[in-house]
Protein backbone atom coordinates (compact mmCIF):
# COMPACT_ATOMS: atom_id res chain seq x y z
CA UNK A 1 0.00 0.00 0.00
CA UNK A 2 1.76 3.36 -1.38
CA UNK A 3 0.33 6.59 -1.07
CA UNK A 4 0.59 9.21 -3.65
CA UNK A 5 1.44 12.62 -2.41
CA UNK A 6 1.11 15.71 -5.37
CA UNK A 7 2.94 18.76 -4.33
CA UNK A 8 0.24 21.55 -5.71
CA UNK A 9 1.65 24.46 -7.22
CA UNK A 10 0.01 28.21 -6.67
CA UNK A 11 0.77 31.25 -8.97
CA UNK A 12 -1.32 34.15 -8.54
CA UNK A 13 -3.13 32.84 -5.87
CA UNK A 14 -4.33 29.91 -8.16
CA UNK A 15 -3.79 26.59 -8.47
CA UNK A 16 -1.63 25.24 -11.64
CA UNK A 17 -2.78 23.61 -13.95
CA UNK A 18 0.13 21.31 -14.28
CA UNK A 19 -1.40 20.52 -10.37
CA UNK A 20 -4.70 19.20 -11.96
CA UNK A 21 -3.18 17.21 -14.34
CA UNK A 22 -0.79 15.54 -11.65
CA UNK A 23 -3.95 15.13 -9.07
CA UNK A 24 -5.82 13.61 -12.10
CA UNK A 25 -3.02 10.92 -13.01
CA UNK A 26 -2.67 10.84 -9.22
CA UNK A 27 -6.05 9.17 -8.79
CA UNK A 28 -4.72 6.68 -11.35
CA UNK A 29 -1.68 5.42 -9.74
CA UNK A 30 -2.73 5.31 -6.14
CA UNK A 31 -5.45 3.13 -7.73
CA UNK A 32 -2.46 0.63 -9.12
CA UNK A 33 -0.90 1.49 -6.23
CA UNK A 34 -3.15 -0.11 -4.23
CA UNK A 35 -2.57 3.65 -1.46
CA UNK A 36 -4.68 6.70 -1.42
CA UNK A 37 -4.21 10.04 -3.03
CA UNK A 38 -3.17 13.00 -1.00
CA UNK A 39 -1.94 16.50 -1.80
CA UNK A 40 -0.53 19.33 -0.38
CA UNK A 41 -0.31 23.52 -0.13
CA UNK A 42 2.67 25.78 1.04
CA UNK A 43 1.66 29.37 1.05
CA UNK A 44 -0.48 32.10 2.48
CA UNK A 45 -4.01 32.21 2.66
CA UNK A 46 -3.95 28.96 0.82
CA UNK A 47 -6.35 26.90 2.34
CA UNK A 48 -9.23 27.53 0.32
CA UNK A 49 -7.01 25.90 -2.84
CA UNK A 50 -8.07 22.52 -1.31
CA UNK A 51 -11.41 22.21 -2.17
CA UNK A 52 -10.74 22.14 -6.06
CA UNK A 53 -7.69 19.63 -4.99
CA UNK A 54 -10.98 17.29 -3.56
CA UNK A 55 -12.64 17.92 -6.74
CA UNK A 56 -9.46 16.15 -8.92
CA UNK A 57 -9.68 13.42 -6.19
CA UNK A 58 -7.53 14.52 -3.28
CA UNK A 59 -8.23 12.10 -0.39
CA UNK A 60 -6.61 14.56 1.86
CA UNK A 61 -5.34 17.96 1.69
CA UNK A 62 -2.01 18.92 4.01
CA UNK A 63 -1.82 22.70 4.18
CA UNK A 64 1.25 24.85 5.06
CA UNK A 65 -0.21 28.53 5.62
CA UNK A 66 2.70 31.00 6.81
CA UNK A 67 3.20 34.06 5.82
CA UNK A 68 6.82 33.20 5.09
CA UNK A 69 5.75 30.67 2.84
CA UNK A 70 4.53 33.74 0.34
CA UNK A 71 6.97 33.39 -2.02
CA UNK A 72 8.45 30.48 -3.15
CA UNK A 73 12.01 29.40 -1.65
CA UNK A 74 13.22 26.23 -2.51
CA UNK A 75 15.19 25.76 0.86
CA UNK A 76 12.10 26.74 3.13
CA UNK A 77 9.29 25.11 0.81
CA UNK A 78 12.09 21.76 1.03
CA UNK A 79 12.32 22.20 4.89
CA UNK A 80 8.45 22.03 5.52
CA UNK A 81 8.37 19.05 2.94
CA UNK A 82 10.70 16.69 4.51
CA UNK A 83 8.86 16.81 7.52
CA UNK A 84 5.47 16.04 6.05
CA UNK A 85 6.80 13.19 3.87
CA UNK A 86 9.07 11.90 6.51
CA UNK A 87 5.80 11.64 8.52
CA UNK A 88 3.15 10.57 6.13
CA UNK A 89 5.68 8.15 3.96
CA UNK A 90 3.85 8.26 0.69
CA UNK A 91 5.12 5.59 -1.87
CA UNK A 92 4.75 8.34 -5.03
CA UNK A 93 6.02 12.26 -4.87
CA UNK A 94 4.76 14.02 -8.07
CA UNK A 95 5.64 17.92 -8.36
CA UNK A 96 4.78 19.44 -11.79
CA UNK A 97 8.43 19.98 -14.14
CA UNK A 98 8.30 23.70 -13.46
CA UNK A 99 11.18 26.11 -12.66
CA UNK A 100 10.24 25.88 -9.16
CA UNK A 101 9.23 22.20 -8.88
CA UNK A 102 12.89 21.44 -10.51
CA UNK A 103 14.18 23.33 -7.92
CA UNK A 104 12.25 21.79 -4.81
CA UNK A 105 12.51 18.42 -6.32
CA UNK A 106 16.17 17.37 -5.53
CA UNK A 107 16.31 19.11 -2.45
CA UNK A 108 13.94 16.60 -0.98
CA UNK A 109 15.58 13.74 -3.21
CA UNK A 110 19.09 14.50 -1.17
CA UNK A 111 17.23 14.86 2.25
CA UNK A 112 15.16 11.77 2.40
CA UNK A 113 17.21 9.54 -0.10
CA UNK A 114 14.44 9.27 -2.60
CA UNK A 115 15.35 8.67 -6.29
CA UNK A 116 14.11 11.53 -8.63
CA UNK A 117 13.35 11.40 -12.37
CA UNK A 118 13.07 14.74 -13.74
CA UNK A 119 10.44 15.59 -16.42
CA UNK A 120 8.21 12.39 -16.72
CA UNK A 121 5.98 12.24 -19.83
CA UNK A 122 5.06 8.87 -18.91
CA UNK A 123 4.23 7.76 -15.44
CA UNK A 124 2.52 3.55 -14.56
CA UNK A 125 2.70 1.58 -11.43
CA UNK A 126 4.46 -1.97 -11.92
CA UNK A 127 4.31 -4.62 -9.24
CA UNK A 128 3.23 -1.63 -6.80
CA UNK A 129 6.07 0.08 -8.00
CA UNK A 130 6.92 3.63 -10.53
CA UNK A 131 7.84 3.12 -13.42
CA UNK A 132 8.46 6.61 -15.51
CA UNK A 133 9.47 7.41 -19.17
CA UNK A 134 11.53 10.93 -19.62
CA UNK A 135 13.28 12.18 -22.36
CA UNK A 136 16.89 12.08 -22.72
CA UNK A 137 19.30 14.70 -25.21
CA UNK A 138 16.26 17.27 -24.88
CA UNK A 139 13.92 14.88 -26.52
CA UNK A 140 16.34 12.59 -28.70
CA UNK A 141 15.72 9.42 -26.95
CA UNK A 142 13.34 8.59 -23.89
CA UNK A 143 14.36 6.06 -21.08
CA UNK A 144 12.50 4.09 -19.41
CA UNK A 145 13.30 4.27 -14.82
CA UNK A 146 12.44 2.45 -12.38
CA UNK A 147 13.59 3.21 -8.60
CA UNK A 148 15.26 1.41 -5.55
CA UNK A 149 14.00 3.68 -2.80
CA UNK A 150 10.99 3.18 -0.41
CA UNK A 151 9.84 6.64 -1.57
CA UNK A 152 10.23 7.90 -5.38
CA UNK A 153 9.44 10.89 -6.53
CA UNK A 154 8.90 12.33 -10.24
CA UNK A 155 8.85 15.82 -11.54
CA UNK A 156 6.79 15.58 -14.18
CA UNK A 157 5.97 17.99 -17.48
CA UNK A 158 2.90 19.60 -18.05
CA UNK A 159 0.51 19.09 -20.65
CA UNK A 160 1.27 15.41 -20.74
CA UNK A 161 -1.54 13.93 -18.25
CA UNK A 162 -5.11 14.99 -19.24
CA UNK A 163 -7.34 16.60 -16.61
CA UNK A 164 -10.36 14.03 -15.49
CA UNK A 165 -13.69 15.02 -15.16
CA UNK A 166 -14.31 17.16 -11.60
CA UNK A 167 -16.28 15.61 -8.66
CA UNK A 168 -18.29 18.62 -7.99
CA UNK A 169 -19.41 17.16 -4.57
CA UNK A 170 -16.09 16.30 -3.31
CA UNK A 171 -15.68 18.24 -0.13
CA UNK A 172 -11.87 18.52 1.31
CA UNK A 173 -10.04 16.59 4.47
CA UNK A 174 -8.05 19.38 5.20
CA UNK A 175 -4.70 18.86 7.46
CA UNK A 176 -2.67 21.65 9.00
CA UNK A 177 0.73 20.81 8.86
CA UNK A 178 4.00 22.51 10.74
CA UNK A 179 4.75 25.19 8.68
CA UNK A 180 7.85 26.23 10.01
CA UNK A 181 10.42 26.36 7.08
CA UNK A 182 13.47 26.84 10.12
CA UNK A 183 16.97 27.63 9.05
CA UNK A 184 16.91 29.46 5.62
CA UNK A 185 20.29 30.39 4.47
CA UNK A 186 19.57 32.00 0.63
CA UNK A 187 16.97 35.19 0.97
CA UNK A 188 15.35 36.57 -1.72
CA UNK A 189 16.05 40.46 -2.10
CA UNK A 190 14.01 41.79 -5.07
CA UNK A 191 11.67 39.72 -7.51
CA UNK A 192 11.00 41.55 -11.02
CA UNK A 193 8.33 40.08 -13.15
CA UNK A 194 9.21 41.09 -16.97
CA UNK A 195 5.60 40.34 -18.33
CA UNK A 196 2.46 40.04 -16.07
CA UNK A 197 0.40 37.28 -17.48
CA UNK A 198 3.14 36.25 -19.51
CA UNK A 199 2.75 32.01 -20.55
CA UNK A 200 5.42 30.04 -19.38
CA UNK A 201 6.69 28.38 -22.64
CA UNK A 202 7.22 24.81 -20.85
CA UNK A 203 3.28 25.10 -19.98
CA UNK A 204 1.99 26.51 -23.02
CA UNK A 205 -0.52 24.92 -25.16
CA UNK A 206 0.16 26.87 -28.28
CA UNK A 207 3.16 28.43 -28.95
CA UNK A 208 4.56 31.07 -31.38
CA UNK A 209 8.43 31.02 -32.33
CA UNK A 210 10.47 33.48 -34.39
CA UNK A 211 14.10 32.69 -35.48
CA UNK A 212 16.81 34.43 -37.53
CA UNK A 213 14.26 35.30 -40.66
CA UNK A 214 12.65 38.04 -38.48
CA UNK A 215 15.72 39.44 -39.23
CA UNK A 216 15.47 42.24 -36.13
CA UNK A 217 13.75 42.28 -32.83
CA UNK A 218 11.22 45.26 -34.33
CA UNK A 219 9.70 42.29 -36.58
CA UNK A 220 8.45 40.23 -33.34
CA UNK A 221 5.65 42.09 -33.61
CA UNK A 222 4.18 40.38 -36.04
CA UNK A 223 4.81 36.75 -33.86
CA UNK A 224 3.17 38.43 -30.78
CA UNK A 225 -0.02 39.64 -32.68
CA UNK A 226 -0.46 36.10 -33.99
CA UNK A 227 0.32 34.90 -30.67
CA UNK A 228 -2.07 37.20 -28.94
CA UNK A 229 -4.64 35.83 -31.25
CA UNK A 230 -4.17 32.30 -29.87
CA UNK A 231 -3.72 33.04 -26.90
CA UNK A 232 -0.37 31.79 -27.33
CA UNK A 233 3.40 31.92 -25.55
CA UNK A 234 6.29 33.61 -27.80
CA UNK A 235 9.68 31.43 -28.26
CA UNK A 236 12.51 31.94 -30.61
CA UNK A 237 15.31 30.07 -32.16
CA UNK A 238 18.65 30.51 -30.86
CA UNK A 239 19.99 32.42 -33.72
CA UNK A 240 17.67 35.06 -32.73
CA UNK A 241 18.31 35.16 -28.55
CA UNK A 242 21.83 35.33 -29.92
CA UNK A 243 21.67 38.02 -31.84
CA UNK A 244 20.19 39.87 -28.77
CA UNK A 245 16.19 40.06 -30.41
CA UNK A 246 14.91 37.80 -27.69
CA UNK A 247 15.25 37.24 -24.25
CA UNK A 248 17.28 33.90 -23.31
CA UNK A 249 14.21 32.17 -21.51
CA UNK A 250 12.51 32.37 -25.14
CA UNK A 251 14.64 30.38 -26.33
CA UNK A 252 13.36 26.90 -27.52
CA UNK A 253 15.49 23.66 -28.47
CA UNK A 254 18.39 21.37 -26.15
CA UNK A 255 19.71 24.25 -24.88
CA UNK A 256 16.93 26.03 -24.09
CA UNK A 257 13.20 25.15 -23.33
CA UNK A 258 12.53 21.63 -24.49
CA UNK A 259 8.15 22.10 -25.01
CA UNK A 260 5.42 20.09 -26.21
CA UNK A 261 2.48 22.45 -27.04
CA UNK A 262 -0.59 21.17 -28.63
CA UNK A 263 0.64 23.60 -31.68
CA UNK A 264 4.13 24.98 -32.51
CA UNK A 265 4.28 27.81 -35.65
CA UNK A 266 7.51 27.96 -36.30
CA UNK A 267 8.38 31.41 -38.43
CA UNK A 268 11.65 32.17 -40.33
CA UNK A 269 12.94 29.08 -38.11
CA UNK A 270 15.11 26.51 -40.17
CA UNK A 271 15.00 23.17 -38.20
CA UNK A 272 18.59 22.59 -37.09
CA UNK A 273 18.99 19.54 -35.44
CA UNK A 274 18.82 21.18 -31.68
CA UNK A 275 16.05 23.84 -32.30
CA UNK A 276 14.25 20.27 -33.22
CA UNK A 277 15.15 18.84 -30.10
CA UNK A 278 13.33 20.93 -27.91
CA UNK A 279 10.07 21.05 -30.49
CA UNK A 280 9.60 18.13 -32.02
CA UNK A 281 6.99 15.99 -29.61
CA UNK A 282 4.61 19.35 -30.10
CA UNK A 283 1.32 17.95 -31.36
CA UNK A 284 0.81 19.85 -34.24
CA UNK A 285 3.85 22.03 -36.07
CA UNK A 286 3.38 24.59 -39.20
CA UNK A 287 6.53 25.90 -40.24
CA UNK A 288 6.55 29.03 -42.22
CA UNK A 289 9.69 29.55 -44.28
CA UNK A 290 10.54 30.73 -48.00
CA UNK A 291 12.99 28.29 -48.37
CA UNK A 292 11.48 24.93 -49.55
CA UNK A 293 14.59 22.81 -48.42
CA UNK A 294 14.74 24.13 -44.70
CA UNK A 295 14.87 20.93 -42.68
CA UNK A 296 11.63 22.02 -40.35
CA UNK A 297 9.40 20.92 -43.53
CA UNK A 298 10.61 17.35 -42.38
CA UNK A 299 8.79 17.51 -38.86
CA UNK A 300 5.94 19.82 -39.82
CA UNK A 301 2.48 18.65 -40.12
CA UNK A 302 1.93 22.25 -42.42
CA UNK A 303 3.99 23.62 -44.53
CA UNK A 304 3.91 26.78 -46.13
CA UNK A 305 6.45 27.96 -48.30
CA UNK A 306 6.83 31.82 -48.68
CA UNK A 307 7.71 35.01 -47.41
CA UNK A 308 6.67 35.15 -43.71
CA UNK A 309 6.43 38.85 -43.52
CA UNK A 310 3.35 37.96 -46.00
CA UNK A 311 2.31 34.55 -44.42
CA UNK A 312 2.02 35.79 -40.90
CA UNK A 313 0.32 38.73 -40.76
CA UNK A 314 -2.26 37.10 -43.64
CA UNK A 315 -2.63 33.94 -40.65
CA UNK A 316 -3.22 36.42 -37.84
CA UNK A 317 -6.31 37.72 -39.83
CA UNK A 318 -7.24 34.27 -40.77
CA UNK A 319 -7.04 33.12 -37.15
CA UNK A 320 -9.09 36.34 -36.15
CA UNK A 321 -11.75 35.41 -38.25
CA UNK A 322 -11.80 31.78 -37.53
CA UNK A 323 -11.72 32.73 -33.12
CA UNK A 324 -13.80 35.97 -33.30
CA UNK B 1 38.12 32.58 -2.91
CA UNK B 2 38.92 28.58 -3.78
CA UNK B 3 36.01 27.62 -6.27
CA UNK B 4 35.41 24.24 -7.77
CA UNK B 5 33.66 23.74 -10.59
CA UNK B 6 32.01 20.37 -11.30
CA UNK B 7 31.96 19.16 -15.21
CA UNK B 8 30.76 16.94 -17.00
CA UNK B 9 31.54 15.49 -20.61
CA UNK B 10 28.75 14.83 -23.05
CA UNK B 11 27.67 14.31 -26.62
CA UNK B 12 27.94 17.08 -29.27
CA UNK B 13 24.42 18.66 -29.43
CA UNK B 14 24.89 17.98 -33.38
CA UNK B 15 24.99 14.11 -32.33
CA UNK B 16 21.91 11.81 -33.90
CA UNK B 17 21.56 9.77 -31.12
CA UNK B 18 21.09 5.86 -31.95
CA UNK B 19 20.44 3.22 -29.78
CA UNK B 20 22.64 0.04 -28.92
CA UNK B 21 20.32 -2.80 -29.00
CA UNK B 22 20.47 -4.83 -25.86
CA UNK B 23 21.99 -2.16 -23.78
CA UNK B 24 20.36 1.05 -21.48
CA UNK B 25 23.35 3.15 -23.26
CA UNK B 26 23.53 4.71 -26.54
CA UNK B 27 25.60 4.01 -29.35
CA UNK B 28 28.55 5.95 -28.96
CA UNK B 29 30.70 4.81 -31.73
CA UNK B 30 31.96 8.01 -33.51
CA UNK B 31 30.27 10.38 -31.17
CA UNK B 32 32.02 13.91 -30.61
CA UNK B 33 32.11 14.18 -27.40
CA UNK B 34 32.44 18.29 -25.80
CA UNK B 35 32.33 19.78 -22.51
CA UNK B 36 28.60 20.31 -21.43
CA UNK B 37 27.84 23.85 -22.52
CA UNK B 38 26.54 25.04 -19.39
CA UNK B 39 29.42 24.24 -17.33
CA UNK B 40 31.45 26.26 -19.95
CA UNK B 41 29.37 29.25 -18.58
CA UNK B 42 30.48 27.69 -14.80
CA UNK B 43 34.32 27.36 -15.88
CA UNK B 44 34.38 30.73 -17.41
CA UNK B 45 32.44 32.94 -14.37
CA UNK B 46 34.85 30.55 -11.92
CA UNK B 47 37.73 32.12 -14.05
CA UNK B 48 36.40 35.20 -13.82
CA UNK B 49 35.81 35.88 -10.22
CA UNK B 50 39.35 34.09 -9.85
CA UNK B 51 41.14 36.73 -11.99
CA UNK B 52 38.89 39.67 -10.28
CA UNK B 53 39.98 38.90 -6.58
CA UNK B 54 42.28 35.55 -6.61
CA UNK B 55 41.81 32.50 -5.54
CA UNK B 56 41.82 28.69 -7.10
CA UNK B 57 39.70 27.19 -9.02
CA UNK B 58 39.78 23.16 -9.32
CA UNK B 59 37.82 20.87 -11.50
CA UNK B 60 36.15 17.81 -10.82
CA UNK B 61 34.33 15.30 -12.89
CA UNK B 62 33.38 11.83 -12.62
CA UNK B 63 33.57 9.89 -16.44
CA UNK B 64 35.97 7.79 -18.12
CA UNK B 65 39.12 8.50 -19.02
CA UNK B 66 37.71 9.70 -22.23
CA UNK B 67 36.31 12.58 -19.91
CA UNK B 68 39.57 13.88 -19.64
CA UNK B 69 39.10 15.72 -22.77
CA UNK B 70 36.74 17.73 -21.60
CA UNK B 71 38.86 18.43 -18.42
CA UNK B 72 41.83 19.76 -20.15
CA UNK B 73 39.61 22.48 -21.92
CA UNK B 74 38.34 23.58 -18.87
CA UNK B 75 42.14 23.35 -17.74
CA UNK B 76 43.30 25.52 -20.75
CA UNK B 77 40.51 27.64 -20.38
CA UNK B 78 42.39 28.74 -17.04
CA UNK B 79 41.36 26.18 -14.70
CA UNK B 80 44.30 25.37 -12.00
CA UNK B 81 43.91 21.49 -11.79
CA UNK B 82 41.45 18.73 -11.68
CA UNK B 83 40.52 15.75 -10.13
CA UNK B 84 38.66 12.53 -11.84
CA UNK B 85 36.69 10.02 -10.27
CA UNK B 86 38.42 6.84 -11.56
CA UNK B 87 37.33 3.11 -11.74
CA UNK B 88 34.27 1.13 -12.64
CA UNK B 89 32.68 1.11 -9.49
CA UNK B 90 31.35 4.74 -10.76
CA UNK B 91 29.60 3.71 -13.50
CA UNK B 92 25.63 3.08 -14.17
CA UNK B 93 25.53 5.87 -11.35
CA UNK B 94 22.18 8.14 -11.65
CA UNK B 95 22.18 11.75 -10.36
CA UNK B 96 21.37 10.72 -6.52
CA UNK B 97 25.22 8.08 -6.24
CA UNK B 98 26.63 10.86 -8.67
CA UNK B 99 26.36 13.95 -6.37
CA UNK B 100 27.07 11.42 -3.76
CA UNK B 101 30.48 10.41 -5.17
CA UNK B 102 31.34 14.49 -6.00
CA UNK B 103 30.63 15.80 -2.60
CA UNK B 104 32.70 13.41 -0.84
CA UNK B 105 35.19 14.53 -3.31
CA UNK B 106 34.69 18.14 -2.40
CA UNK B 107 34.53 17.77 1.31
CA UNK B 108 38.20 16.65 0.81
CA UNK B 109 39.23 20.34 -0.37
CA UNK B 110 38.81 23.70 0.45
CA UNK B 111 36.11 25.77 -0.70
CA UNK B 112 34.20 28.88 -0.74
CA UNK B 113 32.27 28.50 -3.81
CA UNK B 114 30.87 25.16 -6.12
CA UNK B 115 29.95 26.06 -9.60
CA UNK B 116 28.40 23.67 -12.18
CA UNK B 117 25.80 23.46 -14.96
CA UNK B 118 22.09 24.14 -14.18
CA UNK B 119 21.89 20.73 -16.18
CA UNK B 120 23.86 17.99 -18.44
CA UNK B 121 22.21 17.78 -21.94
CA UNK B 122 22.88 14.55 -22.11
CA UNK B 123 20.36 13.16 -19.16
CA UNK B 124 18.91 16.69 -18.95
CA UNK B 125 18.33 16.00 -15.18
CA UNK B 126 19.11 19.13 -13.48
CA UNK B 127 19.84 17.49 -10.52
CA UNK B 128 23.30 17.27 -9.44
CA UNK B 129 24.08 20.78 -8.40
CA UNK B 130 21.34 20.95 -5.85
CA UNK B 131 22.26 17.58 -4.65
CA UNK B 132 25.54 17.89 -4.02
CA UNK B 133 24.66 21.32 -2.29
CA UNK B 134 21.94 19.03 -0.09
CA UNK B 135 24.99 16.78 0.48
CA UNK B 136 27.28 19.28 1.83
CA UNK B 137 24.64 20.90 3.70
CA UNK B 138 25.43 24.04 2.26
CA UNK B 139 23.02 26.37 0.11
CA UNK B 140 21.99 26.57 -3.46
CA UNK B 141 20.99 28.60 -5.90
CA UNK B 142 20.13 27.47 -9.56
CA UNK B 143 19.63 28.76 -13.28
CA UNK B 144 21.52 31.76 -12.09
CA UNK B 145 22.34 34.30 -14.86
CA UNK B 146 24.42 36.87 -12.99
CA UNK B 147 26.65 36.45 -9.77
CA UNK B 148 28.55 38.95 -8.12
CA UNK B 149 30.85 38.75 -4.86
CA UNK B 150 29.65 40.41 -1.99
CA UNK B 151 31.80 39.56 1.05
CA UNK B 152 30.96 36.59 2.65
CA UNK B 153 27.97 36.11 0.34
CA UNK B 154 27.05 35.86 -3.61
CA UNK B 155 24.41 37.65 -4.67
CA UNK B 156 22.92 35.79 -7.65
CA UNK B 157 20.33 36.82 -10.31
CA UNK B 158 17.87 33.48 -11.20
CA UNK B 159 15.58 32.93 -13.79
CA UNK B 160 11.93 32.53 -12.34
CA UNK B 161 8.84 31.95 -14.19
CA UNK B 162 8.06 35.13 -15.99
CA UNK B 163 10.65 36.99 -15.00
CA UNK B 164 13.97 36.69 -12.40
CA UNK B 165 14.74 37.30 -8.75
CA UNK B 166 17.87 38.45 -6.99
CA UNK B 167 19.22 36.01 -4.47
CA UNK B 168 21.63 36.89 -1.76
CA UNK B 169 23.35 33.58 -0.22
CA UNK B 170 26.31 33.02 2.21
CA UNK B 171 29.22 31.21 0.76
CA UNK B 172 30.23 27.92 0.97
CA UNK B 173 27.32 27.55 -1.83
CA UNK B 174 26.48 26.25 -4.49
CA UNK B 175 25.65 28.11 -7.82
CA UNK B 176 24.50 26.36 -11.21
CA UNK B 177 24.96 28.28 -14.14
CA UNK B 178 22.06 28.70 -16.83
CA UNK B 179 22.81 30.69 -20.54
CA UNK B 180 23.32 33.97 -20.04
CA UNK B 181 25.70 33.94 -17.41
CA UNK B 182 28.75 35.42 -19.35
CA UNK B 183 30.40 34.17 -22.72
CA UNK B 184 32.42 31.32 -22.14
CA UNK B 185 36.07 32.17 -23.62
CA UNK B 186 37.86 29.56 -26.64
CA UNK B 187 40.66 28.16 -24.51
CA UNK B 188 43.56 30.30 -26.19
CA UNK B 189 47.04 28.22 -28.03
CA UNK B 190 49.37 29.24 -24.75
CA UNK B 191 46.12 28.00 -22.44
CA UNK B 192 46.01 24.27 -24.50
CA UNK B 193 49.53 24.11 -23.93
CA UNK B 194 49.90 24.90 -20.30
CA UNK B 195 46.69 22.83 -19.67
CA UNK B 196 48.86 19.69 -20.62
CA UNK B 197 51.46 20.40 -17.65
CA UNK B 198 48.87 21.22 -15.16
CA UNK B 199 47.88 18.36 -12.37
CA UNK B 200 44.98 16.21 -13.50
CA UNK B 201 44.81 13.90 -10.63
CA UNK B 202 42.90 10.46 -10.61
CA UNK B 203 41.07 9.29 -7.49
CA UNK B 204 39.96 5.99 -7.05
CA UNK B 205 37.08 4.56 -4.81
CA UNK B 206 39.26 4.01 -2.45
CA UNK B 207 41.19 7.25 -2.01
CA UNK B 208 37.71 8.64 -1.64
CA UNK B 209 36.50 7.14 1.21
CA UNK B 210 33.64 5.79 0.20
CA UNK B 211 32.47 2.07 0.03
CA UNK B 212 31.52 0.33 -3.39
CA UNK B 213 27.82 -0.16 -2.48
CA UNK B 214 27.11 4.01 -1.88
CA UNK B 215 28.45 4.83 -5.92
CA UNK B 216 27.59 4.07 -9.48
CA UNK B 217 24.98 1.60 -9.97
CA UNK B 218 24.91 0.34 -6.57
CA UNK B 219 24.56 3.33 -4.49
CA UNK B 220 22.29 4.50 -7.48
CA UNK B 221 18.20 5.41 -6.43
CA UNK B 222 16.55 4.54 -9.77
CA UNK B 223 17.96 2.35 -12.97
CA UNK B 224 17.50 3.29 -16.51
CA UNK B 225 16.07 0.38 -17.58
CA UNK B 226 15.20 0.38 -21.22
CA UNK B 227 15.92 3.73 -24.07
CA UNK B 228 13.78 4.21 -26.87
CA UNK B 229 13.53 6.68 -29.62
CA UNK B 230 10.63 9.39 -30.33
CA UNK B 231 7.39 8.22 -32.89
CA UNK B 232 8.82 8.71 -35.92
CA UNK B 233 7.03 12.55 -37.31
CA UNK B 234 4.98 11.72 -40.05
CA UNK B 235 5.96 13.44 -43.13
CA UNK B 236 3.47 16.52 -43.20
CA UNK B 237 1.80 18.66 -46.02
CA UNK B 238 3.90 21.46 -47.64
CA UNK B 239 2.10 24.02 -49.65
CA UNK B 240 3.53 26.69 -52.17
CA UNK B 241 1.91 29.13 -53.95
CA UNK B 242 -0.24 32.44 -53.67
CA UNK B 243 -0.47 33.09 -49.88
CA UNK B 244 -3.38 34.60 -50.40
CA UNK B 245 -5.15 31.18 -50.92
CA UNK B 246 -2.37 28.71 -49.38
CA UNK B 247 -3.12 30.47 -45.61
CA UNK B 248 -7.00 29.86 -45.42
CA UNK B 249 -6.26 26.55 -46.45
CA UNK B 250 -4.02 26.07 -43.47
CA UNK B 251 -5.78 28.03 -41.40
CA UNK B 252 -9.15 25.48 -41.97
CA UNK B 253 -6.60 22.31 -41.56
CA UNK B 254 -5.98 23.36 -38.21
CA UNK B 255 -9.55 23.45 -37.24
CA UNK B 256 -10.88 20.78 -38.44
CA UNK B 257 -8.03 18.72 -39.52
CA UNK B 258 -5.49 18.72 -36.58
CA UNK B 259 -8.44 20.32 -34.34
CA UNK B 260 -5.68 22.28 -32.41
CA UNK B 261 -7.28 26.16 -32.80
C1 LIG C 1 25.93 23.81 -28.45
C2 LIG C 1 24.82 24.32 -29.31
C3 LIG C 1 23.55 24.41 -28.75
C4 LIG C 1 22.48 24.92 -29.49
N1 LIG C 1 21.24 24.99 -28.92
C5 LIG C 1 20.21 25.50 -29.65
C6 LIG C 1 18.91 25.63 -29.07
O1 LIG C 1 18.67 25.28 -27.90
N2 LIG C 1 17.93 26.14 -29.84
C7 LIG C 1 18.11 26.56 -31.12
O2 LIG C 1 17.16 27.02 -31.74
N3 LIG C 1 19.33 26.44 -31.68
C8 LIG C 1 20.38 25.94 -30.97
N4 LIG C 1 21.61 25.89 -31.56
C9 LIG C 1 21.81 26.58 -32.84
C10 LIG C 1 21.37 25.80 -34.05
O3 LIG C 1 22.41 24.96 -34.48
C11 LIG C 1 21.02 26.79 -35.20
O4 LIG C 1 22.13 27.60 -35.47
C12 LIG C 1 19.84 27.70 -34.88
O5 LIG C 1 18.74 26.94 -34.42
C13 LIG C 1 19.44 28.47 -36.12
O6 LIG C 1 18.39 29.36 -35.85
P1 LIG C 1 17.39 29.80 -37.00
O7 LIG C 1 16.69 28.62 -37.52
O8 LIG C 1 16.57 30.90 -36.46
O9 LIG C 1 18.38 30.46 -38.04
P2 LIG C 1 18.82 29.96 -39.52
O10 LIG C 1 19.32 28.57 -39.46
O11 LIG C 1 19.68 31.01 -40.03
O12 LIG C 1 17.45 29.92 -40.28
C14 LIG C 1 16.70 31.03 -40.64
C15 LIG C 1 15.59 30.54 -41.54
O13 LIG C 1 14.73 31.61 -41.86
C16 LIG C 1 14.32 31.48 -43.20
N5 LIG C 1 13.94 32.81 -43.65
C17 LIG C 1 14.73 33.90 -43.82
N6 LIG C 1 14.00 34.94 -44.22
C18 LIG C 1 12.73 34.52 -44.35
C19 LIG C 1 11.52 35.15 -44.73
N7 LIG C 1 11.46 36.43 -45.08
N8 LIG C 1 10.40 34.40 -44.73
C20 LIG C 1 10.43 33.09 -44.38
N9 LIG C 1 11.54 32.46 -44.01
C21 LIG C 1 12.67 33.17 -43.99
C22 LIG C 1 15.52 30.91 -43.91
O14 LIG C 1 15.12 30.23 -45.10
C23 LIG C 1 16.10 29.96 -42.86
O15 LIG C 1 15.59 28.64 -43.02
C24 LIG C 1 22.69 25.35 -30.83
C25 LIG C 1 23.95 25.23 -31.40
C26 LIG C 1 25.01 24.73 -30.66
C27 LIG C 1 26.36 24.61 -31.30
N1 LIG D 1 29.54 12.99 -13.79
C1 LIG D 1 29.63 14.29 -13.45
N2 LIG D 1 30.83 14.81 -13.08
C2 LIG D 1 30.95 16.11 -12.73
N3 LIG D 1 29.93 16.96 -12.74
C3 LIG D 1 28.71 16.51 -13.09
C4 LIG D 1 28.50 15.15 -13.46
N4 LIG D 1 27.19 15.01 -13.77
C5 LIG D 1 26.62 16.21 -13.60
N5 LIG D 1 27.54 17.12 -13.19
C6 LIG D 1 27.32 18.57 -12.94
O1 LIG D 1 25.97 18.78 -12.59
C7 LIG D 1 25.33 19.60 -13.57
C8 LIG D 1 23.89 19.17 -13.74
O2 LIG D 1 23.83 17.87 -14.27
P1 LIG D 1 22.50 17.01 -14.33
O3 LIG D 1 21.87 17.05 -13.00
O4 LIG D 1 22.96 15.64 -14.72
O5 LIG D 1 21.62 17.62 -15.39
C9 LIG D 1 26.20 19.50 -14.81
O6 LIG D 1 26.05 20.64 -15.62
C10 LIG D 1 27.59 19.37 -14.20
O7 LIG D 1 28.07 20.64 -13.80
Amino acid sequence: MANVLVIAEVKEGKLKKVTLELLSKGQELASKAGGALEAVVLGSGVEALAGEMAQYGAAKVYVADDAALAAFNGEAYANVLVKLIEASKPGIVLVGASINGKDLAPRISAKIGAGLASDCTDLDVADGKLVVKRPIFAGKAFSKITFKSDIQIASVRPNVNPLAAPNAGASPVVEKIDAAAGDVKAKILETHKSAAGKIELTEAEIIVSGGRGMKGPENYKLIEDMAAVLGAAVGASRAAVDAGWRPHGDQVGQTGKTVNPNLYVACGISGAIQHLAGMSSSKCIVAINKDAEAPIFKVADYGIVGDLFTVVPLMTDELKKLLA
Amino acid sequence: MNIIVLVKQVPDTETRIKLKAGSTDIDREGINMVLNPYDEFAVEEAIKIKEAGGGSVVIITAGEAKAEEAVRTALAMGADRAIRLDGAEFAGADSYSTAKALAKAISAEQYDLILCGKQAVDDDSVQVGTLVAAMLGIPSVNMVTKLEVAGGSMKASREIEGGHEVVEVPTPCVITAQKGLNEPRYPSLPGIMKAKKKELKAVALGALGLSADEVGAAGAKSAVVELSLPPERKAGQVFEGEAAEIVPKVVKLLRDEAKVV
